[in-house]
């Protein structure tokens, strides 16, 4: 098993692996030099407090979104389910430039960590959503008949069962922003992404990309460290028995508040990108638009994204199964490899892909597969979290019994543990979906010639200042990365 | 109770597999077919239609790939001599004094050379000029009249500006005009003028574009740009409807700057037929006359087009500088750290 998901481990930490590799190779005393000033401390104090700040939004966001749309008899439930999956399909570039657009100036930290926040929230809701569904409310009513109030069941009982998902959650959402590069450079708020680019666009400096890289990967390592010491202490799942949850008989005035902020949420994260965009269409001066270019850069975004989230699948599941399964400092050490080369800034995990693939397949240089392979690495943290969760929901003594009757190990693992845990799994291959279709640095340097996305379309026509022409890629973007976030809502729908 | 479901994840892995596979459709080339391989650090927009007009001339195929000059730089240094890459089109001269720097760039022949203004080639040979632009001034025009606009970048210390300033630190016109400025003025007042900047709230953009936008908004008075970012957005919103307005700097100093983009042939393809035919179409009257005409860049050759509602290059004149001067970027780096805009 370890050796199993040694591999893909290996594979996740190609970024890491280039990043030691380039800085082994650099002067040690202009190394120092160059990172030892005020500067990088204070983009480094930047990059954490906006992530900080950007994990305990979302918490704040996802963790009464996800309680309101499966423990409140809300009408339309699969609406707010939607709305609440729909932010992950608006690439946080485009919601970043739609807030510009609309309100001219506005910049710094606060509003680049309420976008942020805006964006990431799902990445909470989400798991939270799930794990909610997941988790007898037998404990919870037992706690009532025991005699606690509702707000003492909330904070004893259900908090401590969804916190491991929520955590899950708030590490995604702090790794995104230690990584995300379009919102900060368009809100104006200098991070250590914002750093690694100068050292790039200055005077193309590697060695010093690369060590402000390193020290971003450092950052990651404390949230990721954090996230699993607080895992480790969680309670262990008691494997569900199915038994539906009850629906708490909210009076009408907390589904009406309940109602009230799903409306704004979705209109802050949803509404305002959206109208910016539309607006932003018709002010446009009438320009033909190259339909067949769209048509073929979305059918190329939709075919590379689900290609690449089913690599990223195929990688995830070893070491979500072992880390699931066997509590081992080995499945520890290699699940945060797995996380920490997704923090690398985009411009870097492109080069050290170009570095992998030429050395090691330079055949396949630029060709779709290399796409494909990169998306695989770039996002099988996405599919880690909830496969690792759905895994370790499945109960052991059914695998037992499967082994018993004679199944081999893998033969369970496909016919027990992968058909109990298909929910989750899916999950997490429609979250690398709909985040590879988005992506950019890695797309540019790798796609074959001629061959476009919706996003290389859209920086292509925003980097000449063409918004109006831009906007039809932008909204058919998010179109297309809706289908994945749509099926994401409906796959919580079924415990 | 048998579930359908991780079969379905078979079908749909495999079919999203396939559905990959046949965006691309790799045509096998004849063996006679001519074709070449461009790295375009300028955007498709811009010189995607010379290129196909370059293809029907020549007959020759051109496989292009668009991205940043800068991070394309970055992966022609991981290429290597591996670089699928015949030529390298740079928005920054910059981005080619890198790659020249390894030895990733042939010397070009003396013909294509001769063709451009020297003070527009690099000195070793290994790349020439394409076009120029002018560092301009763009100002709110619905809050200023032009005479109000300074035409030096020095008044913008002034604490009437307050705030009001918009520049881009990280990006190379910036940088490569910061340079001019060491060169021409001193050590110490392009220091004093960038201390003076930081200390009168000067607003920190990522690039250019993004500085036009936040003046034709009104978020601030005045930014320092190139003067073509101007004509790619009024080409797209309508000239009338730019409240943005440029101010040219005052000739004969660094304020009136014009910066180049440039091209080189790749060093494993020095004798490279269909590179040099290219190169040499890009500065041919024709290619000269298509960026002057439709991107609105100035023409490095001698005695070449110039552009129709912009001032002639002759009457911006830039500074008297030996543009091999302006390669010290790591002392304006260096410089702009110091500051604390890097």
């Amino acid at each position: 098993m370890v050796v199993a998901a040694t591999l893909p481990a290996l594979v996740a930490a190609i970024p890491l692996g280039y990043l030691v590799l380039r800085l082994s190779q650099s002067d040690p005393e202009r190394l120092i030099a160059s990172l030892w000033r005020a500067r990088t401390l204070e983009l480094a104090a930047n990059s954490l407090g906006l992530s900080v700040t950007v994990a305990v939004g979302c918490l704040l966001i996802g963790v009464p979104t996800a309680w309101a749309i499966t423990r409140l008899k809300l009408p339309a439930p699969a609406l707010w389910r939607a709305l609440a999956t729909l932010p992950l399909a608006i690439p946080s570039y485009v919601a970043a430039f739609a807030w510009v657009a609309t309100w001219p100036g506005i910049s710094g930290f606060w509003p680049t960590a309420a976008i942020l926040t805006l964006a990431c929230a799902p990445y909470v809701t989400l798991p939270v959503a799930a794990a909610l569904t997941m988790a007898d409310s037998r404990y919870a009513d037992a706690a009532r008949t025991l005699g606690a109030n509702p707000a003492r069941v909330l904070l004893r009982v259900t908090l401590p069962r969804i916190a491991p998902a929520a955590a899950a959650g708030a590490l995604l959402a702090a790794l995104y922003t230690l990584a995300d590069f379009g919102a900060v450079s368009l809100l104006r708020y200098p991070t250590l992404t914002w750093g690694v680019h100068a050292a790039f666009e200055g005077s193309l400096d590697r060695v010093l990309a690369a060590a402000l890289s390193a020290v971003l990967v450092a950052l990651a390592f404390v949230f990721v460290a954090g996230e699993q010491l607080m895992r480790r202490r969680a309670a262990r799942a008691v494997a569900a028995t199915g038994a539906e949850p009850t629906l708490a008989t909210a009076g009408a005035r907390t589904r009406a508040a309940a109602i009230a902020g799903l409306v704004v949420t979705a209109a802050l994260s949803i509404g305002i990108p959206l109208g910016a965009l539309v607006i932003r269409l018709t002010l446009g001066v009438d320009r033909d638009l190259e339909w067949p270019r769209l048509a073929e850069s979305t059918a190329s975004t939709l075919g590379l994204g689900l290609a690449g989230a089913a690599i990223a699948v195929l990688l995830a599941l070893p070491i979500a199964t072992l880390a699931a399964r066997y509590r081992s400092f080995v499945g520890g050490i290699l699940e945060s490899f797995a996380y920490l080369g997704h923090v690398v800034p985009g411009v870097v995990v492109g080069l050290s892909l170009v570095f992998f693939t030429l050395a090691v397949a330079p055949a396949l240089y630029q060709t779709v597969f290399a796409l494909v392979f990169a998306y695989g690495v770039l996002f099988l943290p996405k599919a880690l979290g909830s496969s690792r969760s759905a895994i370790r929901n499945v109960p052991p003594a059914l695998e037992d019994a499967a082994r018993t009757l004679g199944l081999g190990r893998l033969a369970t693992w496909w016919r027990v543990t992968a058909r109990i845990a298909i929910p989750g799994i899916a999950a997490g291959g429609l979250l690398a979906a709909v985040t590879a279709m988005k992506e950019l640095p890695a797309t540019l340097m790798l796609r074959p010639i001629g061959i476009e996305t919706l996003a290389t379309e859209l920086w292509q026509k925003t980097a000449i200042a063409a918004y109006g022409a831009a906007t039809p890629y932008a909204i058919a973007l998010v179109i297309v990365a809706s289908i994945p976030a749509f099926f994401l809502a409906r796959s919580g729908d079924r415990p | 109770m048998r579930s359908p479901r991780p079969r379905f994840l078979l079908v749909a892995i495999t079919a999203s597999l396939i559905l990959a596979g046949c965006t691309t459709s790799p045509v096998a080339p004849e063996p006679d077919d001519r074709s070449l391989v461009v790295y375009s650090g300028r955007d498709e927009e811009l010189v995607g239609p010379l290129l196909d007009a370059f293809e029907a001339e020549s007959g020759i195929t051109i496989k292009v790939r668009y991205a940043n000059s800068i991070e394309m730089a970055a992966q022609l240094l991981e290429e290597g001599d591996r670089t699928p890459a015949q030529v390298f089109l740079s928005q920054e001269p910059g981005a080619l004094g890198a790659l020249s720097a390894e030895g990733l760039l042939a010397e070009l022949p003396d013909d294509i050379l001769d063709t451009v203004d020297p003070q527009y080639s690099s000195t070793d040979g290994t790349w020439v000029g394409l076009t120029g632009r002018a560092r301009v001034i763009a100002y709110d025009g619905e809050e200023l009249t032009e005479d109000e606009v300074p035409t030096t970048v020095f008044d913008l210390t002034d604490p009437q500006w307050r705030g009001q300033v918009g520049i881009a630190p990280t990006n190379a016109s910036f940088q490569s005009f910061v340079t001019a400025l060491r060169v021409l003025e001193g050590e110490d007042t392009a220091e004093a003028w960038l201390r003076g900047l930081v200390a009168n709230d000067v607003q920190i953009f990522p690039r250019n574009g993004a500085i036009l936008e936040a003046v034709n908004t009104g978020v601030i008075d005045v930014g320092l740009i190139n003067h073509y970012y101007w004509f790619q957005q009024a080409a797209e919103v309508g000239a009338q409807n730019m409240r943005a307005q440029l101010r040219y700097g005052e000739p004969g100093t660094a304020s009136a700057l014009v910066n180049v983009t440039g091209a080189g042939i790749l060093t494993p393809s020095a004798d490279n037929a269909e590179a040099l035919e290219f190169v040499r179409y890009l500065l041919s009257v024709e290619g000269q006359d298509y960026f002057v005409s439709q991107t609105t860049e100035y023409s490095v050759i001698p005695g070449g087009p110039a552009p129709a509602d912009a001032p002639a290059l002759d009457d911006i004149r830039g500074p008297e500088l030996d543009y091999a001067d302006l390669a010290d970027l790591d002392g304006t780096i260096a410089l702009l750290e110091k500051v604390g805009l890097l």
